[in-house]
């Protein structure tokens, strides 16, 4: 399976024909969902209308720590079987990842001054998501760090592998401390514990964010393997009869270049 | 008319609600625009080096 996807030309037949269907897709599903969310669903009999905040809320958080499980699988086939596609991958995740990460902040932080009275308190919740948000930006910054990409990209990868510690905190950090957020209540033992009025909107939003993450990941991927064969392009342009090694250069660039 | 404004005023809410849906929307449709126009300009850069490429040989 691994060696079957590690063709990036193979890659790029297959996306170009699943960009459009899944940008389709994406944008169908999230119509239904906010019409959904916004209208048809009811409000809380103790929040309000507060609670159509979690629609957008609780998908966003689980896209923020399924894009860094994403990210750091990638970085952990990049760095063990050097996988052509893999850091592509990884790479073209992390702002997808870092962009869901910020919107469940920032709902987060709109949800909690209505109910909580704060717009941000510094339990173990919050403050481990905001870490996994500087991981993602940390991320990105090394990625990009070095002149050699290849190197950006070893970097990057450790650290995507080492932030995974932040994951299980994340999820468990509402039961091992005393925190404001409100445990789980879909993901736990003996099912959601939620109504189905409420449950239908929030999982065809969270369907909508995960087809989103997949066309943006996609286009993010060609756009990187297309200005890596221009970059290649460039290196090999050079003069009309370019000598030997110049050739040579450029093949190796290729291959290097992510 | 009453049933618009009634949706729009969120049950009170409407200062967190609209918000909380207008970051969302902003943030991941900006994403979406500006990883669509830089895979446009990369198709472009890309057709161009090959064109260039194939009149050198």
């Amino acid at each position: 399976m691994i060696n079957w996807l590690a063709n990036p030309a193979r890659f790029m037949r297959l996306s170009a024909k699943a960009v459009p269907w899944c940008g389709w897709a994406a944008a169908l599903v999230l119509a239904v969902g906010l019409f959904w969310s916004l209208v048809v669903a009811p409000p809380d009999y103790q929040q309000g209308d507060t609670v159509r905040i979690m629609y957008v809320h609780v998908p966003a958080a689980w896209m923020a720590l399924s894009v860094y499980l994403f990210i750091a699988v990638a970085s952990a086939v990049a760095l063990v079987w050097r996988h052509p596609l893999a850091e592509v991958a990884a790479r073209a995740a992390a702002p997808i990842g870092a962009a869901f990460t910020f919107v469940c902040l920032a709902t987060g932080s709109l949800w909690g001054r209505p109910m909580w009275g704060a717009w941000w308190v510094w339990d173990a919740r919050l403050t481990s998501v905001l870490i996994l948000f500087f991981l993602y930006l940390g991320y990105i910054a090394l990625a990009n760090a070095f002149d050699d990409p290849s190197r950006g990209g070893r970097a990057a990868a450790v650290l995507a592998l080492v932030g995974v510690v932040n994951l299980p905190i994340i999820k468990f950090s509402v039961d091992w401390w005393n925190t404001l957020h409100q445990p789980a209540s879909i993901i736990r033992i003996g099912g959601p514990r939620i109504d189905i009025s409420m449950l239908a909107p929030l999982l065809i939003m969270a369907v909508g964010f995960t087809l989103l993450f997949a066309v943006l990941l996609m286009l993010r991927m060609r756009t990187a393997l297309n200005e890596r064969r221009a970059m290649a392009l460039r290196l090999n342009a050079g003069p009309v009869h370019a000598p030997r090694p110049a050739r040579e250069q450029a093949v190796s660039a290729r291959t290097a270049v992510p | 008319m009453r049933d618009i404004s009634a949706f729009l005023a969120m049950g009170g809410y409407a200062a967190f609600v609209w918000p909380a849906y207008g970051v969302a929307v902003a943030v991941l449709g900006g994403l979406a625009l500006f990883s669509w126009r830089r895979y446009r300009e990369s198709i472009v850069t890309l057709e161009r080096l090959q064109q260039d490429h194939g009149r050198r040989r």
